[in-house]
């Protein structure tokens, strides 16, 4: 399907539509004006626009990371559209006929049903479909709580004091390279805010609100929970994202005020390549956290896509006996390169954080667990929990850890485990002779070895996740 | 049921089976005795199609079809059962959730409907019950932290919940005490109902005081060198396996 996209977008560009408004995609490259376009197209406040010049010129100055555990050709950011507008629902599949077979082949083993399968691949949904008034009824739903949730574009007009107030606070405009990037040129991405006392009366997706729009792919995500309230946000979906540009270089900001809690669970599965590491997606997220007082954040993570993967979901633990969490899978598998992990910065007294990542590798893979923890000085009392478990598939492929710890308060306690472990023959033929075959029984035994971080999954991903990773390790056996 | 005619099997560089036969009738139970070192576990590895065990030459025909093409999980889907002398750990994978893959990855290839998680749960529990273990058992992960005893114990429940048509059992005996030797051999007996066939390999005469065998052999270097009633057990058991003109080496086989 992507491949059309591709094609359509060229045949539009070749044909010369340069009217701003009517194109659907911009010529590649990126200066100032290009900036000012995509904010003026959006119409966005001109804090906003000035925001964005702010951090174009921060990133100007900045080099890309080269510390990261990967290696990928030199990107020409000169040789990437940034702004690609939303397709008319004209240009989408008017049914499951018009997808890519090997998409719906994927969906049906996820066990997808057809109706969220038409909406996963984009297909134009008409109002007779029952899918409709699910979303209706979800919004109405949502509202009554005085819940937010919408495209961080409509927040920009719809709350453009509460977007103002937050945005850049958690990841500052120039925190890194790849951020500087994203808040320059971000295109879409979600926008929750939790009233005080407020429990989202639901799991949040962004599966629902991509159905609307297709976003783009710098990402940005904010995330406002206030005084004691909670939510339970999804992101992605199990089913593979083909995504027409290279890189992904997303920002998620997460605020838990005072005694609030916010949990954040992901699937990742973007298109990581062919088996020889040609093609695939470039994922660049940076995605941190702030707690306050009693504040609890929560980050868990399977992925098991994309070429190169660098991100480290982060919690600062700033407020008094705050708490954070990051459980992890990462599943690589041919010529993928994950360099994934934490970061826990304790500032509050009695902080508690709690790390467990689980890191398969397989085929010609590499998988590394990068992960700091940081005790400030006013970290009286804090804890630390890491464990760290690598499990290799096969002998081509390599598990790595590089643990950062950093105490400054003696009280500060931090524990950290490691094991490295194979599948072995001996499991194997076990099950095996139990009637398993090969790739039924790998399955089995990874899943056992992630079992820790899918119990902190909502239920219905699990079950997703667990699927996901068999469909992934498919052909990583014999 | 099993006919294995002039078997030669290697590991790695070193033959170990030399030209073994045997004939294994339906409801049979054949004991197979022998020195370590002799090609005991040897031939259950080679008969359940492990890696790295490589067929030299010879047939073996299980119920009709040509065991050695077939492939590991194919053999264990015809029938064919192993109980391991020491079975492996897979952490994190609840015996519960092995089984039901097992029980159901058998059926379907027998072309029958898969279990219900209420009828597998119903299946489980009886079974534990059989072999004296206590029902969170099946909530704990495979042979994950398990003493020599439950491990052994496991294995004859997996037995008895999976019916094969032949099984093997692989010094079964070894670690037990009385008590618990009872309890697995009590497992098997009650799996005795003149179809199923089963080859009991153990190094001592003990086992077969509980489980009564219709014919002994005893195999040393490799191959088949005496056959006999259950008589014969009791006579290593006098004599031991001097007898055979070779030093017990105590090696592993």
């Amino acid at each position: 399907m992507s491949e059309q996209i591709d094609q359509a977008l060229a045949r539009k560009y070749d044909a010369g539509f340069v009217s701003e408004i009517e194109s659907e995609t911009f010529p590649k490259g990126l200066d100032e004006d290009v900036i000012r376009r995509l904010s003026a197209i959006k119409g966005e406040p001109e804090w906003m626009l000035e925001w964005r010049l702010k951090a174009y010129r921060t990133w100007l100055k900045q080099t890309e990371p080269e510390w990261a555990h990967v290696d990928y050709p030199k990107i020409d950011y000169q040789d990437i559209s940034y702004y690609s507008a939303p397709k008319s629902m004209k240009d989408k599949p008017k049914s499951l006929d018009e997808v890519d077979p090997e998409l719906l082949r994927t969906y049906e083993k996820l066990g997808i049903p057809l109706h969220e399968q038409e909406m996963l691949a984009g297909v134009a949904v008409d109002a007779v479909f029952d899918s409709v008034s699910v979303v209706t009824t979800f919004r109405e739903k949502l509202e009554e709580a005085g819940v937010i949730f919408c495209p961080i574009s409509e927040a920009l007009h719809k709350y453009p004091d509460l977007v103002k107030k937050y945005l850049g606070t958690v990841v500052p405009r120039g925190d890194n390279y790849f951020a500087a990037l994203n808040s320059a040129v971000f295109t879409d991405g979600s926008f929750v805010y939790i009233p005080k006392g407020v429990r989202c009366p639901m799991e949040l997706s962004t599966y629902f609100r991509i159905n609307e729009q297709n976003t783009g792919q710098f990402e940005r995500t904010l995330i406002v929970a206030e005084e004691g309230s909670y939510v339970s946000y999804l992101e992605g979906c199990t089913a593979p994202q083909r995504d027409e540009n290279q890189l992904h270089a997303a920002v998620v900001e997460l605020v838990a005020l005072d005694d609030a809690e916010i949990k954040y669970s992901t699937v990742q599965n973007w298109y990581p390549g062919d088996e020889n590491g040609k093609g695939g997606i470039y994922n660049f997220v940076t995605k941190r956290g702030l707690c306050e007082k009693n504040a609890k954040i929560s980050w868990t993570q399977v992925e098991t896509g994309s070429a190169v993967t660098w991100k480290y979901p982060s919690c600062i633990l700033k407020g008094d006996n705050s708490v954070g969490e990051f459980y992890s899978v990462a599943l690589t598998r041919g010529k993928q390169q994950a360099d994934t992990g934490t970061k826990m910065i304790h500032l509050g007294k009695n902080t508690k954080s709690t790390i467990i990542s689980k890191g398969i590798s397989a085929g010609y893979s590499n998988n590394a667990y990068r992960g700091l923890v940081r005790m400030g000085p006013g970290a009286e009392g804090a804890r630390n929990f890491t464990e760290c478990d690598s499990l290799l598939i096969g002998d081509k492929c390599g598990a790595h850890t590089f643990p950062y710890i950093e105490s400054s308060n003696p009280s500060a306690i931090v524990e950290h485990e490691a094991t490295t472990s194979k599948v072995s023959d001996d499991q194997l033929f076990l099950c095996q002779q139990r009637g398993l075959d090969p790739e039924k029984a790998v399955s089995m035994i990874v899943n056992g070895f992630c079992k820790e971080v899918f119990r902190e999954l909502p239920m219905e991903f699990a079950v997703e996740a667990g699927k996901l990773l068999e469909i992934s390790l498919e052909g990583s056996v014999g | 049921m099993l006919t294995i005619k002039d078997l030669h099997a290697r590991v790695e560089e070193k033959t170990i089976i030399k030209g073994l036969n045997l004939e294994i009738k339906p409801g049979e139970v054949h004991a197979i005795m022998g020195p370590n070192g002799a090609g005991k576990s040897t031939l259950g590895y080679v008969l359940s199609g492990r890696d790295g065990y490589e067929v030299e030459q010879g047939e073996v025909n299980f119920n009709g079809a040509n065991l050695l093409d077939m492939e590991v999980e194919e053999r264990a889907q015809a029938g064919l059962f192993l109980a391991f002398q020491y079975p492996v750990e897979i952490p994190g994978v609840s015996n519960m959730e092995f089984m039901k893959e097992s029980v159901n990855a058998m059926r379907k290839a027998r072309g029958e409907d898969e279990l219900s998680s209420a009828e597998f749960l119903k299946m489980a529990k009886e079974a534990c019950k059989q072999v004296n273990l206590p029902l969170d058992f099946l909530k704990r992960g495979v042979n994950e932290g398990f003493s020599g005893g439950e491990k052994k114990r496991n294995e004859i429940m997996q037995l008895i919940m999976l019916k094969p048509k032949l099984a093997i059992l692989d010094e079964s005996d070894s670690g037990l005490d009385v008590d618990a030797l009872q309890v697995v051999a009590n497992g098997v007996n009650s799996q005795r109902d003149g179809e199923r066939s089963f080859i009991v390999v153990t190094h001592y005469q003990r086992l077969l005081d509980f489980i009564e065998p219709d014919y002994v052999h005893i195999l040393a270097q490799g191959k088949i060198v005496k056959s006999g009633g259950p008589e014969l057990a009791k006579e290593v058991e006098a004599s031991g396996y001097a007898w055979l003109g070779q030093a017990d080496e105590g090696e592993k086989a």
